[in-house]
């Protein structure tokens, strides 16, 4: 019974942070454009947060360069359990164009645990928006 | 009063990208900024020499996925000098369109950030939502949002048809009126205005010496635009004003960006309608002879600068790329010494800030404490008064 609560309070409202791995700066914006009025992911109740310690998923882009992964994988620790890694963007799934760079790490899971993947080079902002709507869908069904 | 140092970033909440600003303070007072950069460094320099060409337009593009087309811009302009090809005319201005629209849709975006850093989220919500008009006809025209994929060595990669020029010229008129009520909230909503005059004052003598560009630099009342000084695409015969402020802080860049935009808007519709007749591109021969290249042009947030050399392969020699910011970051430095530490977002915003441009080379900002020593005084005094007058100025 207070599980349930708490999974449906969790589905209702997944709070994010947005983890800036290294990217490009296309996948940030189309992120911020899905919280914008045009595609309101608000109404999901998706709220961003300023810190990972008040976060519920973390949306991460970008391929992991060298300087960051310290502060990527600090930032994942101080996300409070259960939490959720998305990756948003071809390169956070793969390195895709930086692949075979000397400082870049080739993708967000080779860092972090990641429960879901968002292709695309940037993925539009209703493809972000239906990654999440996926990824809590797949918590309400266990 | 003890100095504390406080770090901000790399990861932050204040910044949208990771880098890492360390700030001394005094009282509420900054005595000492060191810009720490090169957390987004990608090594994309030498990624470049391991691509063809081709390939490379797809690598330029996502040095930054904001100002992602002034690049691929520049990297074929580079290369088709060295080949000696001359584009089609219709190339040219299909280029130069998306290259404001592109100015058009950057400059809506950084109205909004400001907004947001200056806690006024109402005009971030109201500029984003305008700025999908532009990312829609973006969107219809290359076929992408933000990476467009649209430039190539000798052209562009797809024809306007007249159904497109049709809907550029409704989404511009739409566009104009949304201009005008962000010049009107820029010129007398009180919120701007206490938050913006006065902030981050860049003398022209200060801008030149610490190398300004682009809107920054216009707004130390310097009429400076690549797209006059060294014309490219079809810049020579579009008319256009270069906009300056002689305010010279965070507010005059607000006005230089909105009116720009207004510029861009006109430009943009005429274009379209005087857009000639022919081919869009040429093909090009993928291997390209030996032979050096400088190319620039004017992004939305100032000079970007590419040189290419070619060995006589499919694949570049050396592309060396100097991005706007990182022309931009030392007067960011500068301005930070001495501004209250609440403005501190407000003149990190002003420039508009690109880390992905600009974290391709690490440089640590050395120049440290003489400005400490001049200012001490002075800062002693300003402290003292801040808290003797209970936190008002
Ligand atoms: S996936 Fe593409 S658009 Fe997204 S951050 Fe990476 S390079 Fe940029």
């Amino acid at each position: 019974m207070f599980e349930n609560l708490v999974t449906w309070s969790r589905v209702k409202s997944p709070w994010v942070y947005h983890l800036n791995s290294g990217s490009c700066n296309g996948c940030d914006i189309e992120i911020l454009a899905a919280l914008m009025p045009r595609f309101d992911a608000e109404r999901f109740g998706v709220l961003l947060q300023g810190t990972p310690r008040h976060a519920d998923v973390v949306v991460a882009t970008g391929p992991v360069t060298e300087q960051l992964k310290e502060k990527v994988i600090r930032c994942y620790e101080q996300v409070p359990e259960p939490k959720f890694v998305v990756a948003v963007g071809q390169c956070a799934i793969s390195g895709a164009i930086f692949d075979g760079s000397y400082c870049t790490h080739g993708g967000i899971d080779k860092i972090i645990p990641v429960n879901a993947y968002i292709p695309g080079c940037p993925p539009k902002p209703e493809a972000i928006l239906d990654g999440v709507v996926k990824l809590l869908t797949s918590l309400t069904e266990g | 009063m003890a100095e504390v140092t406080i770090p901000i970033g790399p990861i932050h909440p204040a910044l949208k990208e990771p880098e890492r600003f360390m700030i001394t303070i005094e009282g509420e007072t900054v005595v000492a900024a060191d810009v720490r950069i090169g957390h987004i460094h990608r090594g994309i320099e030498k990624l470049a020499e391991s691509k063809t060409y081709i390939q490379n337009l797809y690598l330029t593009e996502r040095i930054c996925g904001i100002c992602s087309f002034t690049h691929t811009t520049n990297f074929s302009q580079a290369t088709e000098e060295i080949l000696g090809i001359e584009v089609p005319k219709r190339g040219v201005y299909l280029r130069t369109i998306v290259n404001e629209l592109e100015r058009i849709h950057s400059h809506l975006l950084w109205i909004g950030v400001a907004g947001h850093e200056m806690g006024f989220d109402t005009l971030f919500m109201y500029s984003w939502d305008d700025r999908e008009i532009v990312q829609d006809l973006l969107e219809i025209m290359t076929g992408n949002r933000v990476n467009y994929a649209y430039n190539t060595i000798g052209g562009v990669r797809r024809d306007m048809s007249p159904e497109i020029a049709q809907k550029a010229l409704k989404a511009m008129d739409k566009l104009e009126v949304a201009m005008q009520k962000y010049i009107d909230i820029g010129l007398n909503e009180d919120t701007i205005l206490k938050r913006t005059q006065g902030v981050g004052v860049l003398s022209p003598a200060d801008a030149r010496r610490l190398t300004a560009v682009g809107p920054r630099l216009r707004a130390s009342g310097i009429k400076y635009d690549v797209r006059k000084a060294d014309p490219h695409a079809a810049y020579d015969e579009v008319p256009f004003e270069v906009i300056t402020s002689d305010t010279h802080d965070v507010h005059g860049q607000y006005v230089v960006r909105a009116l720009e935009t207004l510029e861009s808007i006109k430009m943009v519709r005429w274009m379209v309608t005087n857009l000639p007749d022919g081919d869009y591109r040429v093909k090009t021969p993928r291997k390209v002879p030996e032979g050096e290249s400088f190319s620039r042009t004017e992004a939305p947030r100032g000079e970007d600068i590419h040189w290419l050399v070619a060995n006589g392969t499919d694949k570049p020699e050396r592309l060396k790329i100097r991005a706007p910011t990182y022309a931009n970051i030392a007067n960011v430095a500068f301005n930070l010494k001495g501004a209250h530490i609440a403005d501190v977002p407000m003149i990190v915003a002003g420039i508009d800030p690109c880390m992905g441009c600009m974290d391709r080379v690490i440089i640590i900002d050395a120049d440290k404490k003489t400005q400490t020593v001049t200012d001490e005084a002075g800062l002693w005094k300003f402290a003292n008064d801040w808290y003797a007058n209970g936190g008002k100025k």
